[in-house]
């Protein structure tokens, strides 16, 4: 084991995948001299060189049209969207071309590339870079749906994305970057699609993804010494697949489920696992199920307005109380 | 207004027939124009019963420009793109009438099992990558089959093919500055048939000289006659040439015309039956070509109804294989999403 920061496990997951495969090629605007905005791929073109690490133009669709084309021989591209919220400008290559060509074409065309991004919010950039988007690739058919919350697997599921035969949106949450944890020296992979129990509970299951996690296990750790409330928390990991197993295990477990998610309110995806366990599972709750969420705004710059607009540790815990009260 | 008498100028270079083309060379243009004639015909007749459904493009008319294009390119290394006006590009490649009949039916004999449609073909063994249905997403898309022709040094080139109406989308100049900059071999053919659907480009361009837009990127451009093979062959070898010696990308403005509405629900009522029957008249591809084999004595009257009557007979046969085919597999509605679901 090595303590690794997230962004530095971002530049060793690509690194590994790059030194495997040669058909691993990465671009993006400002990832290679300049080792990316967030500093998650320093290191990556002196190794690999400016034909596999490439600097593009400001130019998003022509990023995405590139990384597209070059899927479509066998190639296996890894583009970055600096921002998640960008996504929005070259949107109709991601929800149109990319997550459709395979069904298209009856399978004859795959698409294995990894669209990296910076996702969420804390970093008081304001309404246009600081969005949490995940939810709107979730409702794309065709697309799989990746977001860690630790450096660990950070590296472990982008290499999984990079081998992955099909199109990943893998979300690094910018408010985690600068967090460190345990990453498994030599080649790691992980799993998609298979959310992990982070912390074991017997009263509520709290489940969480990416920068929400950390808040939800301190929001554990003071509802078990402040409350007596013995709560699980699931990391996601993936919104696609979506490991319904474990979810349902846990709700069979414990009876109350609590989501936590940066997504505004409407149509995040704390609402469509709501749904799902509403569904299917409506027999074993005790409880109304709670999402706690970012509310239906645009995000604001200012500190104290952001601060308050995010799920916080504060948040969770008194909303968990008072439901299981 | 398009001026049906526009003849073959150039600002630019203006690429003259390099060769004198032979017989065979002659004859065989004729029957791959005259086969995606005759096939758009059917098409547009097997629409018209209600055996086609949804989006059907007809490419009548333009014939000669991804022919004399396939002509000039070599077959099984460079690929090509398109968009939705594609079943001409499939056939001019050697994908069967029957798949591409077999997909407009939305049968399992078509190339996508009827998931794809007259739109969304393709044929990774052909080089063809689509088929898409969004105005200029082909273009960047393209763009990127050049930067994977260019990591994998294979030698080929992409032949990316838009319309006078995807010309005016911004994503066209992202992908021209990307090509440009990496010198990616990449030959952008504007199929400019005068109208964006029901807008005539003299009404849509602030300027109508689109092969002239790579100017700003340092992208060479010329203006094509698209209605004649010979000459858009001898273009398109210039401009292959100059993208696979590593001379980055080129832009070849076809002038051309479609005979046919945008889609079949449109009447063409924007323009005058004078402007599109003068066109067939004075202009028409497959007419002059069969003009040349007969002046030049490259094939006698009788050759050439052979050749007619045997494209008349693989079309029927692809209209009956589309008809036949059994419709796909309720069970395929979800396969294919993912790879592994």
């Amino acid at each position: 084991m090595a303590e690794l920061t997230y962004r530095e496990a971002v530049a060793e997951g690509i690194a590994q995948e790059m030194e495997r495969d040669e058909t691993v090629v990465f671009l993006g605007e400002d990832i290679a001299k300049a080792g990316g905005v967030f500093k998650a791929t320093v290191g990556l073109y002196d190794k690999f060189g400016p034909d596999r690490v490439r600097d593009t133009p400001i130019s998003e669709q022509a990023i995405l049209g590139a990384a597209m084309g070059a899927a479509m021989t066998g190639l296996k591209p890894i583009a970055e969207i600096m921002f998640s919220d960008f996504l929005a400008v070259c949107w109709d290559i991601v929800a149109n071309q990319i997550a459709k060509i395979r069904y298209m074409t009856n399978g004859q065309v795959s698409m294995p590339l990894v669209i990296r991004t910076a996702n969420g919010g804390g970093a008081r950039f304001g309404a246009q870079h600081s969005q949490s988007v995940e939810n709107w690739s979730m409702m794309i058919p065709g697309l799989k749906v990746v977001a860690p919350s630790t450096p660990a697997d950070v590296k472990g599921l982008l290499a999984a994305a990079i081998r992955d035969p099909d199109p990943v949106m893998f979300f690094e949450q910018k408010s985690l970057y600068s967090s460190k944890g345990d990453v498994p020296e030599g080649e790691h992979i992980e799993e998609i699609g298979v959310a992990k129990v982070v912390r074991e509970g017997s009263d509520v299951t709290i489940i969480a993804l990416a920068a929400m996690v950390p808040r939800a296990l301190d929001a554990a750790d003071r509802l078990y010494s402040e409350a007596g409330i013995s709560a699980g928390v699931v990391d996601l990991r993936s919104l696609v697949p979506l490991d319904t197993k474990t979810i349902f295990e846990q709700v069979e477990k414990t009876s109350r489920l609590v989501t936590v998610e940066e997504n505004p309110r409407l149509c995040g995806w704390g609402a469509e696992i709501s749904s799902i366990v509403a569904e299917e599972r409506f027999w074993d709750l005790d409880m109304p199920i709670i999402r706690i969420t970012t509310p239906h705004i645009p995000l604001p710059s200012a500190d104290e307005l952001e601060d308050m607009a995010l799920p916080s540790v504060e948040r969770i815990f008194e909303t968990v109380r008072q439901g299981v009260d | 207004m398009f001026q049906p008498k526009t003849k073959n100028k150039s600002t630019k270079r203006n690429p003259e027939p390099i060769n004198v083309l032979s017989s065979e060379e002659l004859t065989r243009y004729y029957r791959e124009m005259l086969q995606i004639r005759r096939f758009e015909e059917k098409a547009g007749q097997l629409y018209g019963m209600g055996l086609i459904q949804g989006f059907c493009h007809l490419y009548i008319g333009q014939e000669a420009v991804v022919v004399g294009m396939q002509a000039a390119a070599k077959t099984q290394v460079d690929s090509l793109i398109t968009s939705y006006r594609d079943h001409g590009h499939m056939l001019a490649t050697g994908m069967t009438p029957r798949g591409v009949m077999a997909e407009l039916t939305g049968r399992k004999g078509g190339y996508s099992k009827g998931k794809g449609g007259s739109m969304h073909m393709f044929s990774r063994e052909k080089k063809f990558f689509g088929g898409h249905g969004i105005v200029a997403a082909q273009v960047p898309i393209g763009t990127g089959l050049g930067l994977a022709h260019q990591y994998n040094e294979d030698g080929g080139v992409c032949m990316t093919y838009y319309g006078d109406g995807a010309a005016n989308q911004g994503q066209v100049y992202e992908s021209f500055n990307m090509a440009a900059l990496w010198k990616l071999p990449v030959v952008y053919v504007i199929e400019n048939n005068h109208y964006g659907m029901g807008t005539s480009v003299s009404r849509a361009s602030a300027t109508q000289e689109l092969y002239a837009r790579g100017t700003g990127f340092g992208i060479p451009g010329v203006r094509v006659d698209g209605m004649d093979v010979v000459a858009v062959k001898a273009a398109g070898e210039i401009a292959l040439n100059h993208a696979r010696n590593g001379d980055g990308p080129y832009i070849l403005g076809m002038q051309t015309y479609r005979y046919r509405g945008h889609s079949m629900s449109d009447p063409a009522q924007y323009r005058t039956r004078e402007e599109v029957s003068q066109v067939r008249a004075e202009r028409d591809p497959i007419d002059r070509v069969r003009q040349q084999i007969i002046d030049g004595k490259h094939a006698s009257e009788a050759e050439i109804k052979n050749i007619d009557d045997e494209v008349k007979a693989i079309i029927a046969d692809a209209a009956e294989f589309a008809q036949q085919s059994p419709e796909p597999e309720l069970s395929e509605l979800y396969t294919d999403v993912l790879v592994e679901a």
